[in-house]
């Protein structure tokens, strides 16, 4: 009988074990949403720009990586050796080109002839497809989302490639020459040794770019449209937090206009603090790693 | 079905072959903006713009009044500049191995290296701008001078380091107080590293245009009066090339090649600079 009874407690007791853990974890989740909501709160009303600086800083990312990936292998592993460093020294210009000329010449050069040859090719191919089909239709107009993610690929793809030929050099040769004497092709050597050795330095690289392009004013200005709406295609003009700034600051009339758009701007910097930080800490890790292992 | 071994080989000649265009892709954008610049600036270039003030739509004029100004602030900011970014850089390359000090500042400034330059236009105009009342020259080169300091601290840092202990330990060993090793001795042997920093800091802020329109804005007319709001070369370029007029646009095509060719030009001379100084080691 005790021994019945015990277990018939023991049964309560393991109910409200699950009561009391769900308990907590509501409350976690409280704090979670309340974070949630705050910020929340901050985004509801800028929503356009944010999501247009988010949107143009992701088209860059996904063509800058690939492309940066490749130029950093051909800088350390392919060219010849008299041909690094003017490549490199080539690279680094197109970093030093000031952000209005890149806006100049996507205004006027580039933008046109997206509008003219790109754009309808867009329109008739991908644009029928079910799923992606929506993001690539519309008006060719040249600016838009799309430009303004291409140009600043462009931009960023230099500060990547030279950050990854960096964190590249640092692996040791004994590394890289253990996989070729096993009989490893150069591209095996370079994603399945040098990329995983630094990982931690190329997300650091990416991240670094990503906080370029998220903070890039003059040059998305000039292509993106600035117009303050929301649209599902990827053609239409939009707006950034900092191609606001760059348009309306000036001409904001009244305390509370200029106020908003200041906060605004600490949003913008927020965001990109807290991405160059996470960006900085990869890359003090794999130079510290770089300091043990030696 | 392909052997492994045949794979594995078109697997790493396929990659490669990316890789090189890659490569190309990048060097294409390039020589294109060049191309454009040197297509579109040449024609505009000539005399007139480095004689007349920026014209009304429809009159002739040049950029003299835009080149001046930048010119200005440029010099201004790295006047303020410089010291600071050298001194601080001293500490954390020679002073800075203990403490909490040192790490933060360089992390601090890793950040401030690559922050948004249109969000210290807003700083500026905050504590500058607004309590003045006015845009005024020496805002824009106030917000300049915030974005030379971290280019230069880095540099200095970096190539401080790069001179050898033992240089230190002779001047320390004839007795030489430390303040005198670090200007006599260390700054002195890094200096060719240090004005190549100057240079690129110089070579980043001349093209800057976000921080200016918050800052000093522009300026129709000639005014050497830093307490005005001044014309400067990437304002003008904006405005310019954002207007309908087409004699705007070839004035800012010319402006844009002025820009780009001396911020290549010192991109080059500074790491020409450092090659020559390293090699000499």
């Amino acid at each position: 009988m005790p021994n019945l009874l015990r277990e018939a407690s023991h049964k309560r007791q393991t109910v409200f074990d699950l009561l009391f853990r769900n308990l907590t974890r509501l409350a976690a989740f409280a704090v979670l949403a309340l974070l949630a909501a705050i910020i929340g709160s901050l985004i509801v009303g800028r929503l356009i720009p944010i999501v247009g600086t988010l949107v143009t800083s992701g088209i860059a990312l996904l063509i800058a990586i690939p492309v940066s990936f490749g130029i950093a292998i051909f800088l350390t592993e392919l060219s010849p050796r008299w041909l690094r460093r003017p490549l490199g020294i080539a690279v680094e210009l197109l970093a030093g080109i000031p952000s209005i000329i890149y806006g100049m010449w996507g205004l006027f050069i580039f933008a046109p002839l997206f509008a003219d040859h790109v754009e309808p090719w867009l329109n008739d191919h991908i644009g029928t497809w079910p799923l992606l089909g929506p993001f690539f239709s519309g008006p060719p107009m040249g600016i838009g989302m799309l430009t303004a993610g291409i140009i600043l690929a462009i931009m960023v793809i230099p500060f990547i490639a030279s950050v990854m030929r960096d964190v590249f050099d640092v692996v040791p040769t004994m590394l890289k020459e253990s996989a070729y004497g096993l009989g490893a092709t150069t591209w095996e050597v370079m994603w399945n040794v040098v990329l995983p050795y630094t990982k931690i330095g190329v997300v650091g690289g990416i991240m670094l770019g990503l906080g370029r392009a998220l903070g890039e004013t003059m040059a998305v200005t000039f292509v993106i449209g600035n117009a303050h709406e929301l649209h599902q295609s990827l053609l239409m003009p939009g707006n950034s937090i900092s191609s606001a700034l760059a348009n309306e600051f000036t001409e904001a009339v009244g305390d509370l206009y200029t106020s908003s758009l200041i906060e605004l701007g600490l949003i913008l910097f927020f965001i990109t603090f807290v991405v160059l930080s996470l960006a900085r800490f990869m890359l003090y890790r794999l130079a510290k790693g770089e300091g043990q292992g030696a | 079905m392909l052997d492994l071994y045949t794979r594995r080989r078109l697997t790493n000649a396929l990659s490669l072959g990316i890789s090189v265009l890659a490569m190309l892709f990048g060097l294409f954008w390039l020589g294109w903006i060049l191309w454009t610049l040197l297509e579109h600036g040449l024609p505009g270039l000539g005399a007139h713009v480095f004689t007349q003030t920026t014209p009304a739509p429809g009159s002739s004029g040049g950029l003299i009044n835009a080149i001046f100004g930048s010119v200005m602030m440029t010099s201004v900011a790295v006047l303020i500049g410089t010291p600071i970014g050298i001194l601080a850089g001293t500490y954390l390359a020679e002073f800075g191995q203990r403490g909490w000090l040192a790490p933060l500042t360089r992390f601090i400034n890793d950040i401030l290296l690559s922050a948004p330059s249109i969000v210290i236009g807003l700083f500026v105009y905050e504590v500058y701008v607004v309590k003045v009342g006015h845009f005024a020259g020496w805002g824009g080169a106030l917000a300049l001078s915030i974005i030379v300091i971290p280019v230069v601290i880095r540099t200095t840092e970096n190539m401080l380091r790069l001179i050898p202990n033992s240089l230190r330990e002779a001047a320390a060993a004839i007795g030489a107080p430390q303040w005198k090793i670090i200007t006599f001795v260390t700054l002195r042997a890094a200096r060719a590293g240090i004005l190549t920093g100057i240079l690129l800091a110089i070579a980043r802020i001349s093209g800057e245009t976000a921080p200016l329109l918050f800052t000093s804005l522009n300026n129709q007319f000639w005014s050497s009066n830093m307490n005005q709001p001044m014309a400067n070369l990437p304002v003008v370029i904006f405005q310019f090339a954002m207007s309908p007029y087409e004699d705007w646009h070839s004035l800012a095509w010319a402006g844009a090649l002025l820009i780009t060719m001396s911020v290549l030009t010192l991109n080059i001379v500074a790491r020409v600079l450092f090659r020559q100084k390293t090699n000499s080691q």
